[in-house]
């Protein structure tokens, strides 16, 4: 599997440069963090990374193709997003919500069984399956959350984008997604992640791309670019830096 | 799934044979040959009329179930889009300037403003496949084209053909023949098969845009097979029966219940439903005992506003 690489990365969005020349190699089998204060540019990055939006200079590539050139077919099937609104629009159950993740693999004629393996998998990764003839419009936030977050998983994508994918979870279930996470990059697949709390960032990123006005701050290993210099000109604020007994990295923000 | 099908088809038999039979005159079954004078009720009015409110309220009933899908709103409407408000002005062009006594010209008007307000529409909306262009620009449309047609009554020569306009554009299927159904068909044929195409992408749509590009969806082109489509089945529509209003809002609601809430699940029974409501209800207006026939439009208008209503007030409970 080869590298999600965007390259020298600009774009404008109403007269607004929302990112600048940002450039970054994404590792299959590693969990990279987006991160940085609220308007930095995280989303638009990955929109960028996802082909929702096309760069006014540079181009993300994917094994050397530009993303834009790909088939969507093609491209579907190699990244999938989950953004951050949670849409359902209607109140279908869970088992056809989570079966949209396959919606670039069917055929013309229903579902195969690999579609059904997916969605089986995908629903028991996220906890849903005691869910899966429920109605959408009958699940808690965070059931939604897990569900939507199933319906990515059943596409199988080499590359797994999400946004903001722990914002409604309760602590257990941010600890369940990022372990699934964990595992999806365990299995070889690339994951990225807007994440805005640094503290699950610490502990769950590889890689992190730290950004401050649509421009990388810093970017590589997540242990060397969460250091407390780097926060501070990115966030604006102190932050202190530590271990658990347990090893767990932390983040605490102490003043501004 | 199924059995909703084979259901919505025995049901759209029977409408038809209460169809077949619903009039003023009686024409028992062994006078249906051709030496028997009644037969030419049956052959040349009630089987086209038949035929064509079928049509009709199958291109209604899909398109209504493709609006709702495609703007992910349960409220909207055929009539939103600006296409049948259009159709509507051209026909009320052809009423206007006498041309409405050749049998072509009518339709051919009335599909030619379909075309054109398909066409602003495409501009409006341009390239961006943005649903919020493209609603506000349907609601513009509809306003213009209603505001030129109100002109065109105040401005009317005769106060006959101003009349003329308004009970055209009340909707209705009487006497039509077999010359209707030929415009007709292929028109709608052709529009029903554009909007059953979009089918999977109005899955997809149900977790907003930016998933269902992300899943493949082609924004641009699914606009553009929903507005050729609608264009194709509203204008043929609206070009052989006027205006009818609200088929295209209760008849998927209608079937919701029964056939789930995915969009692509309601095409097909949402098709069939419209067939069948709209069959029962232009047999029912030749059955009312009225003095003249109670037009099609008015009827249904006078089914819909309460249906709106009712609507609502479930949307209410459920928010409350």
């Amino acid at each position: 599997m080869t590298d999600l690489v965007a390259d020298a990365v600009r774009l404008t969005l109403g007269g607004r440069r929302v990112l600048d020349d940002v450039s970054f190699a994404f590792r299959p089998g590693r969990v990279t963090a987006l991160l940085g204060a609220n308007g930095a540019g995280k989303s638009s990055l990955l929109a960028c990374l996802a082909a929702l939006r096309r760069p006014d200079r540079g181009a993300v590539r994917l094994g050397g193709t530009d993303v834009q050139a790909l088939d969507r077919w093609v491209r579907a099937r190699a990244i999938g997003l989950l953004p951050q609104a949670a849409d359902v629009h209607w109140d279908i159950d869970v088992q056809t919500l989570v079966g949209l993740g396959r919606f670039a693999h069917r055929g013309r004629w229903g579902e195969s069984q690999a579609d059904r393996d997916a969605v089986a998998a995908a629903l028991a990764a996220t906890d849903m399956t005691g869910f899966a003839t429920r109605g959408v419009e009958r699940l808690s936030g965070g059931e939604r959350g897990r569900a939507l977050l199933a319906r990515v998983l059943a596409g199988e994508p080499d590359w797994l984008l999400a946004d903001e994918p722990l914002a409604s979870l309760d602590p257990a279930h941010q600890l369940d997604v990022l372990a699934r996470l964990r595992g999806v990059a365990g299995s070889g697949r690339g994951v990225v992640l807007v994440l805005h709390d640094l503290h699950l960032a610490a502990r769950v990123a590889d890689d992190a791309v730290l950004l401050k006005d649509g421009r990388v701050v810093a970017s590589g290993a997540a242990d060397d670019v969460l250091t407390a210099p780097a926060i501070a000109e990115a966030y604006g604020i102190d932050v202190e830096i530590g271990r658990t007994p347990q090893g767990h990295r932390y983040i605490l923000p102490v003043a501004r | 799934m199924k059995r909703l099908t084979i259901g919505l088809i025995v049901a759209l038999l029977l409408a038809a044979c209460l169809s077949v039979a619903a009039g003023k005159v009686w024409v028992p079954l062994d006078a249906w040959t051709v030496e028997d004078p009644r037969s030419i009720i049956i052959v040349e009015l009630r089987l086209p009329r038949t035929v064509l409110a079928m049509l009709v309220g199958a291109a209604l009933g899909l398109s209504g179930a493709v609006m709702q899908g495609y703007l992910r709103n349960p409220l909207a409407d055929p009539g939103l889009f600006g296409v049948s408000s259009g159709a509507a002005f051209g026909a009320v062009l052809a009423l206007y300037f006498g041309y409405a006594a050749q049998l072509w010209l009518l339709p051919g008007f009335a599909l030619t403003g379909a075309g054109i307000a398909m066409a602003l529409l495409a501009l409006i909306a341009g390239r961006s496949g943005s649903l919020i262009l493209f609603t506000l620009g349907g609601m513009i449309l509809t306003s213009i084209a209603g505001s030129l047609t109100a002109l065109a009554i105040s401005l009317a020569p005769t106060p006959f053909v101003s009349s003329q306009i308004v009970v055209w554009l009340m909707g209705a299927l009487t006497d039509r023949s077999w010359d209707d159904v030929k415009v007709a068909a292929p028109l709608i044929g052709i529009g029903m098969a554009l909007l059953a195409m979009t089918a999977r992408s109005l899955d997809a749509l149900t977790l907003g845009e930016a998933a269902a590009r992300s899943m493949g969806v082609d924004p641009v082109r699914l606009q553009r097979l929903v507005i050729a489509g609608i264009a194709l089945t509203v204008g043929a529509s609206v070009a052989s029966a006027g205006i009818i209003g609200f088929v295209g809002l209760m008849v998927p609601h209608l079937v919701r219940p029964l056939a789930g809430n995915r969009p692509s699940a309601i095409l097909l029974p949402s098709a069939l439903g419209g067939a069948v409501l709209l069959t029962m209800a232009d047999s029912l207006v030749r059955l009312a005992p009225t003095v003249s026939e109670l037009r099609l439009g008015i009827a249904m208008s006078m089914l819909g506003g309460p249906f709106f209503l009712y609507l609502l007030l479930a949307m209410r409970r459920r928010l409350a």
